[in-house]
């Protein structure tokens, strides 16, 4: 569990968040979405220590991040997967060595053990083939799955994605979606995922937390979000013809 | 004011490299790797330009010699002196500015834009040791790189000057033997140790903390061999005066 309290952050003058509170729960997909330039992007990167927060708490299981000796940080980080819009796979690695590489860096398994662990995730990802290949020779949808697979070679605690579907068809970003349902359920992480694609949030936001202009608009689940009355999700969420048909459609059935 | 700025996070980028080493297994690939790309692909275009030039040194040398009271000898003389003074350590560092140099803002700036930085950090790896030290340790073999650029340059100003008809072998022989100073030799390679802390170093920095997009890649590869040129030059200034002056 990720606990988030009157979280604040600035770059200069520019106050970007302003007072995020909300908990993410183990075992759940949560969801970050809102408009862009709303935080975002800025919040992910406190949740993983990549920027410094000015106000405010970041807990993992009750341990306040800020508090952490700098051992404490190194541990808890390689309690972390990330999943990158761009997938961040290293270019001059195979994508066998890019799973491989947090074996590597931070566990003290043969290689036999390596490979075989890797040999299991490429497997998961729907990859078995695919060991041999450099990341420019693989497609967007299988860079993502990839990457997915170097975020939970270590077996992480929790997992991080930031617009996973970004660039994918949406065949592909169902499959990607699912994906990471089933590993969040499998493996009972905490999963939180920045997200634009509104099929996410109809598929796979079992919390979904609403950002506008660097406040904490509204959150929910989506079941509640087809409900909600707020106005700001309402014209975020539904600014398509198709989903607005969803929702009325949605409100209908269940009256 | 953002020049002394950049001057601050470059020392500060410099202590951060030592830092949270990582893993030795690791570490030993990266170096091997970057002593591959950045001192054996290196070695072709130095004894390429090295040979040409001391064949040009040699050439240019004996053609304004036209005082018959000067000895013949002198253009071996010249040839050494000019090589292994100046055009080894210091037009070569400039050479490779622009080869390695570019070459090591490139790699890290488009890890820096697509997100393979971050990527690292999230990690918990301490991504200047992971990407910096394994540069700055390969380079620490450049020495190497300019010992054969001396050498070729002689051999080149050799060939030059005999099968040009520009001199005797004998008379070029006795040039290079000639008020040979072993002290100029050390002198050249503290400055080539200097220099390749220099190369490996300033691109590095232009490509961390580069930000923007594939266009801005190119333009820190830019800066970065400006840059890194123009303090090889004042570098080379304050060594010779310290050292020789």
């Amino acid at each position: 569990m990720i606990e988030v309290k009157d979280l604040h952050k600035s770059f200069g003058e520019a106050h970007i968040l302003k007072g995020i509170s909300t908990v993410f729960e183990k075992g759940k997909t949560n969801l970050i979405i809102g408009q862009s330039g709303s935080g975002k992007t800025v919040f992910l990167k406190c949740l993983l220590g990549l920027f410094e927060y000015e106000k405010g708490a970041i807990s993992y299981e009750g341990h306040v991040m800020s508090e952490l000796t700098a051992n404490e940080k190194r541990d808890l980080r390689a309690q972390i997967g990330m999943v990158f819009q761009g997938s961040a796979l290293f270019d001059s690695m195979t994508i066998a060595e890019n799973v491989m590489f947090p074996l590597r860096m931070f566990t003290k398994q043969s290689k036999s053990e390596m490979e075989d662990r890797v040999d299991f995730v490429l497997k998961r990802v729907n990859l078995p083939d695919a060991h041999k290949k450099m990341p420019s020779e693989a497609s967007g949808g299988m860079q993502k799955r990839v990457a997915i697979a170097r975020a939970i070679v270590n077996n992480p605690k929790y997992l991080f994605c930031d617009e996973p579907n970004s660039g994918l068809d949406p065949k592909t970003a169902i499959v990607i979606d699912n994906l990471i349902q089933e590993i969040t359920d499998e493996y009972q992480m905490t999963t939180v995922i920045n997200s634009h694609d509104m099929n996410s949030v109809m598929e796979i936001g079992e919390k979904i937390v609403f950002l506008k202009d660097g406040y904490k608009e509204w959150e929910g689940s989506k079941d509640t979000i087809f409900k909600t009355d707020n106005e700001a999700v309402t014209n975020f969420v539904y600014s398509s013809n198709l989903f607005k048909k969803v929702r009325r459609m949605y409100i209908e059935e269940n009256q | 004011m953002k020049y002394l700025h950049n001057i601050g996070v470059y020392f500060l980028m410099i202590k951060d490299m030592f830092r949270k080493p990582t893993k030795w297994s690791v570490m030993r690939t990266l170096i091997l790797k970057d002593i591959d790309d950045l001192i054996i692909n290196s070695l072709g275009i130095v004894a390429f330009i090295s040979f040409f030039v001391g064949g040009v040194v040699a050439i240019q040398t004996s053609l304004n010699i036209s005082n018959p009271l000067i000895p013949k000898y002198l253009v071996g003389f010249a040839t050494r002196q000019s090589i292994i003074l100046e055009f080894a350590p210091t037009f070569i560092s400039i050479i490779m500015a622009g080869k390695v140099g570019s070459f090591i803002t490139s790699s890290i700036g488009t890890m820096r834009v697509t997100e393979q930085i971050d990527a690292l950090e999230v990690m918990g790896i301490n991504s200047l040791n992971y990407l910096v030290f394994p540069k700055f340790i390969a380079l620490s073999l450049y020495p190497f790189i300019i010992s054969i650029a001396m050498f070729l340059g002689v051999l080149g100003g050799l060939a030059a000057c005999v099968y040009g008809g520009y001199g005797t072998l004998e008379d070029y022989i006795e040039g290079i033997q000639t008020d040979f100073i072993p002290f100029h030799i050390v002198y050249a390679f503290i400055k080539t140790l200097v220099f390749a802390f220099l190369l490996a170093t300033i691109p590095s920095f232009y490509g961390y903390f580069m930000k923007g997009g594939a266009l801005e890649v190119g333009k820190a590869s830019t800066t970065s061999f400006v840059w890194t040129s123009v303090v090889i030059i004042l570098a080379n200034y304050f060594l010779t005066s310290l050292l020789l002056g």
